[in-house]
């Protein structure tokens, strides 16, 4: 099997070709650094990606506190991440790689605040 | 009247940058006005991954990118004014500004840099027929509703416009609940990169439609839907392909725009290209003393290069400051050839000592195609590029020792050679 | 309680009306269909001062367009309403149309039009070098002005208000009975009692007319669509320009605003009955706009827009204004039928309508406490930096631009809504301060405009709306 993608790991987004069988990568071609090799492998097993949002924060400036993945985390996940996200409220002061949710979901990823508030 | 060595107006990551690399080169009295109530500009809002990978080699959202420069200009004497806005700044460098604690000020500067950034080009410009309800708005508004003030500004969403802001907010209404229904872009292709398609619209199935645009706005009260269509090879819309689509907001991503009006009411010389001012090689604008960089100068699409941009000015208007600016200036305009839209600089002193990075913008996409720089007529690199697009910016470099052979009849043209 | 008097529309006549009539001592009323005065007509046309010469002689337009003409500087001088007297002209594009220049001079002879003259092509072109090469004449109008009609229109009520006018929001007339010398007005905001009632409800007058019995007049709408080009080319003409006008009206227009801004327009289409509150822009319209602009100045562009909208006027089937009382009920008042030249004619009409309604009650006392000077409205913007600086300490909300394009400040869009009558929702504010009106349209301060009203109002700001009813901003808390 063959597959075309376009690299997310950096703002190139290199045309990557990648051959494969089942869950066997065969070959990558096509990538410019070793980051789009791992990409073009993570994506044909289990796609994972970055997310971010926000969580509400109580006693800061903004209502708001945005947050990140520390992790990509399984593609099929994210909107259960989301949830979860949702449901979490912090106190301020909040700092910048604070853990908001630790191992959201039990993936080993934690949620973390990406401003102070 | 206060007195400082440099002024620097805007805060987000130009103006830090700037201000940072000034000090650094040993400018005493630096101060910076920001016209929001924090600094960062408008990496606050951005809170999506995918700055750093360049100046930090590592992923960061907006907020930890503009984090790391506020840190820094907290550990050195620059001093900074929030929710203070710039008024006017005159021929003699001296700068009126505005805030609620000090009223008006009146800040005598030996140079200035301006890094305002850009703005988004509304509706208005656009000519898009329909009614003024409520629901249509730029995609950074938008952003700014959900990601500082943490209300949900629509819940059926189309963008007009495949910029990366458009692209950023399609994937970040899709996970706060909303269904973004389709993303519209004019041209045949996307302004965007390549990666934000992928990961913000293939990821969550959002349509994008090219050489598709909004005709008609409905709805009495707030947007009830649009009229999209196809537009033929001079964009005007194809009555034939007209559709309806539900809709209770319209978000537009189409077009920055350099914020220039300060820099125009100095007389300051603005290319027509890139709607920000004629710059030398240290970011120098043609009025003595008076530096440009960032999103003010020329639209970026990634900060690291507004970072390293605005350095080169910092380090411009300490040389001004400091008496170290190399005593002659021969100065030569650079020129675009074939399939170059803008080059920034605009002109080079032929007397830096430094290696010299020009930066373009293409007009169109090529696949294969050279990149190719020539001085006095004579070819100096020839590259070949995979790709070029109008979306992603490139540069080519000068050499120190290319700029020294030069004088004032000297000529630089790049081009585009397919 | 039973008012003396109810008005039915806040638009230019409506308020207008309402602060001539502050001048007796009698209990009015201020009725608006929605959340906003100057809601319809007022807010969407060329913001024109006509000096008079196109109204038949002998016309109720004639009469009072060459009245208020007169009256609008003064009348803008004591509300603090920007008002400029740029004269117009009416531009021949050929030989031909001299002749129509020619007999549009001599109406204006007819009309009582103080200083026109007829321009040869050299001393057109003097003036305004801008226009096309075509043009070979013109009449000039050294008498016409512009102005803004909306600020004309908050000022009004404003006054009005101070001087014991009663003003109600969304208060719109649904039902009118009339018993024992008493109408019954029928609101969704309730019912209130008049004893006289003037209709200045503009596009829907013909409606409020019909509930009394009077259908002696229908309101066709006419849509016209508009440009507005950046401040960048607002100095293009120093004149407003017409071209010869048509059975449809005076054409497009190029005229520089009193914001100075470039307006271009107006169309002339009318539509169904259905459609009088379609304010919609349509691609049709604006491409006419964009072409006949250019037939004035070739170097228009809207390359340079900033917006466009439409304004949809009320053109009424008789052809004339409709003023005073009505054949079917004398304490009926009309105040309709108002198009071109309404705005230049408005100040002349609020002060006949007034005079009827007073000398119809009769032994009308005056209002000893009247003030007719609206309080001076601080603008930032246009203030010496010694005005700002003390405006500044003595209010450190005047310190803090809300409005980049338009350096509009914090304070002044807290005076907007704490005034008489002030505003309520984003356009609201947007109109009285001119914050979100320029380049960005409100992209950077339209949040910001919306927390000082959640905050000035007390409520959350997904209550806030653009201009009322539906038009939410904000939908729930993302969290």
């Amino acid at each position: 099997m063959k597959r075309e993608l376009t690299c997310v790991a950096c703002p190139l987004g290199c045309s990557i070709t990648v051959e494969y069988e089942g869950t066997e990568v065969l070959s990558v071609t096509g990538n410019t650094c070793k980051r789009g090799d791992e990409y073009a492998r993570t994506e044909i097993v289990n796609p994972t990606r970055n997310i971010a949002s926000t969580v509400k924060v109580v006693g800061g400036v903004h209502p708001v506190v945005p947050v990140k993945t520390s992790a990509p985390i399984p593609k099929t996940m994210i909107f259960d991440c989301m949830k979860e996200i949702n449901n979490v409220c912090v106190n301020a002061p909040v700092s910048i790689g604070q853990v908001v949710i630790p191992n959201v979901l039990g993936t080993g990823v934690d949620i973390v605040a990406t401003n102070i508030d | 009247m206060l007195n400082y060595d440099l002024v620097v107006v805007g805060g987000g990551p130009a103006g830090m940058a700037a201000a940072l690399k000034a000090k650094e080169c040993g400018v005493e009295r630096i101060i910076i006005l920001e016209r929001a109530e924090t600094l960062g500009g408008i990496l606050e809002q951005c809170i999506h991954s995918g700055f750093g990978l360049t100046y930090f080699k590592e992923e960061l959202s907006g907020p930890e990118y503009a984090a790391r420069f506020i840190d820094m200009v907290e550990k050195t004497d620059i001093v900074v004014k929030c929710d203070t806005m710039v008024l006017d700044i005159d021929e003699n460098n001296l700068v009126t500004a505005v805030n609620k604690k000090d009223g008006l000020l009146k800040i005598q500067a030996k140079a200035i840099v301006l890094a305002m950034g850009c703005r988004e080009r509304p509706r208005g410009a656009l000519e898009i027929a329909g009614t003024r309800c409520s629901g249509i708005m730029t995609a950074g508004t938008a952003q700014k509703y959900v990601n500082l003030d943490g209300y949900m500004p629509g819940k059926k969403v189309v963008i007009l416009g495949s910029g990366d802001i458009g692209l950023i907010m399609a994937r970040r209404m899709t996970l706060e609940g909303a269904e973004v229904k389709v993303v519209c872009e004019l041209m045949p292709y996307s302004g965007g990169l390549n990666r934000n398609i992928v990961q913000c619209l293939n990821d969550y199935n959002i349509p994008l439609r090219l050489s598709t645009t909004v005709v008609e706005t409905h709805g009495k009260d707030r947007l009830e839907g649009v009229t999209i269509a196809q537009v033929d090879d001079h964009l005007q819309p194809i009555e034939s392909t007209k559709e309806y689509i539900e809709c209770d907001t319209l978000m537009l991503s189409v077009g920055l725009i350099p914020e220039n009006e300060l820099t125009k009411n100095v007389g300051i010389a603005i290319d027509r290209v890139t709607n920000g001012a004629v710059v030398d090689e240290m970011r120098q604008t043609d009025h003595k003393g008076v530096f440009a960089c960032g999103n003010v100068l020329h639209v970026h699409d990634l900060v690291d290069f507004v970072t390293m941009e605005s350095q080169l000015a910092g380090q411009g208007a300490a040389d001004y400051i400091l008496g170290n600016a190399p005593a002659e200036a021969v100065y030569v305009n650079t020129t675009t050839g074939n399939g170059v839209r803008y080059l920034v600089p605009q002109r080079v002193n032929v007397k830096n000592p430094n290696d010299v990075k020009l930066y373009f913008r293409v007009g169109k996409i090529y696949k294969g195609a050279k990149v190719v720089l020539e001085i006095d007529g004579r070819i100096i690199s020839s590259k070949k590029r995979p790709k070029l697009a109008p979306g992603e910016m490139e540069n080519v470099i000068i050499s120190a020792a290319e700029l020294a052979k030069m004088d004032e009849n000297s000529t630089i043209t790049v081009r585009v050679e397919e | 309680m039973c008012y003396d008097v109810a008005i039915i529309g806040a638009g230019v006549i409506g308020a207008l009306t309402a602060r001539e009539l502050s001048r007796f001592a009698l209990n009015t009323v201020l009725l608006e269909a929605t959340n906003d005065v100057a809601m319809g007509a007022t807010k969407a046309n060329s913001a024109i001062v006509h000096a008079g010469f196109d109204a038949k002689p002998g016309t109720l337009k004639a009469k009072f367009n060459v009245k208020g003409c007169e009256m609008m500087p003064s009348v803008c001088k004591e509300l603090s309403v920007p008002y400029k007297n740029n004269g117009s002209l009416v531009v021949a594009f050929s030989p031909e149309e001299m002749d129509h220049v020619r007999a549009l001079y001599e109406r204006g002879l007819a009309n009582g039009v103080p200083q026109m003259s007829i321009l040869n092509e050299e001393e057109l072109k003097a003036m305004e070098p801008s226009l096309a090469p075509e043009a070979c004449g013109a009449l000039l109008a050294a008498s016409a002005g512009i102005v803004c009609p909306y600020e004309l229109t908050i000022a009004a009520t404003e006054n009005a208000v101070t001087n014991g006018v009663e003003f109600r929001r969304n208060s719109k007339v649904e039902g009118i009975d009339f018993e024992n010398g008493v109408f019954t007005l029928h609101t969704p905001r309730g019912d209130l009692q008049a004893k006289y009632v003037i209709n200045c409800a503009g596009v829907h007058s013909d409606d409020v007319s019909r509930m009394v019995g009077d259908d002696s007049f229908t309101i066709i709408p006419r849509r016209g669509e508009y440009f507005i080009l950046d401040k960048a080319v607002g100095n293009m003409v120093s004149h407003t320009i017409f071209q010869c006008p048509t059975a449809m009206g005076k054409g497009i227009l190029v005229t520089p605003t009193v914001d100075c801004n470039l307006m271009i327009g107006p169309t002339a289409e009318d539509l169904p009955k259905e459609d009088e509150d379609n304010t919609a822009t349509t691609p049709k319209g604006l491409a006419q706009v964009k072409k006949f602009a250019c037939k004035s100045c070739p170097a228009v562009s809207t390359r340079n827009a900033i917006t466009s909208f439409t304004g949809v006027r009320a053109h009424p089937d008789v052809d004339d204004f409709i003023l005073g009382p009505s054949k079917v009920n004398a304490q009926f008042i009309q105040g309709a039928g108002i198009e071109s030249p309404g705005l230049s004619s408005a100040p002349a009409i609020a002060v006949y309508l007034a005079h009827v309604v007073a000398e119809a009650i009769g032994d009308v006392k005056a209002n000893e406490s009247f003030n007719g000077e609206r309080k001076d409205v601080f603008r930032f913007r246009h203030a010496t930096d010694e005005e700002r600086a003390a405006a500044i300490a003595k209010n450190p909300a005047y310190g803090r631009i809300i409005c980049r394009c338009e350096t509009i400040t914090e304070g002044e869009i807290i005076d907007a809504i704490r005034a008489p009558a002030g505003a309520r929702d984003v356009d609201g504010v947007k109109r009285r301060t001119r914050a979100g009106m320029g380049r960005c349209q409100g992209g950077f301060c339209g949040s910001k405009v919306v927390e000082i009203l959640a905050r000035e109002l007390g409520c959350d700001i997904n209550d806030i709306t653009k201009f009322g009813s539906g038009s939410n901003i904000l939908f729930n808390k993302t969290k």
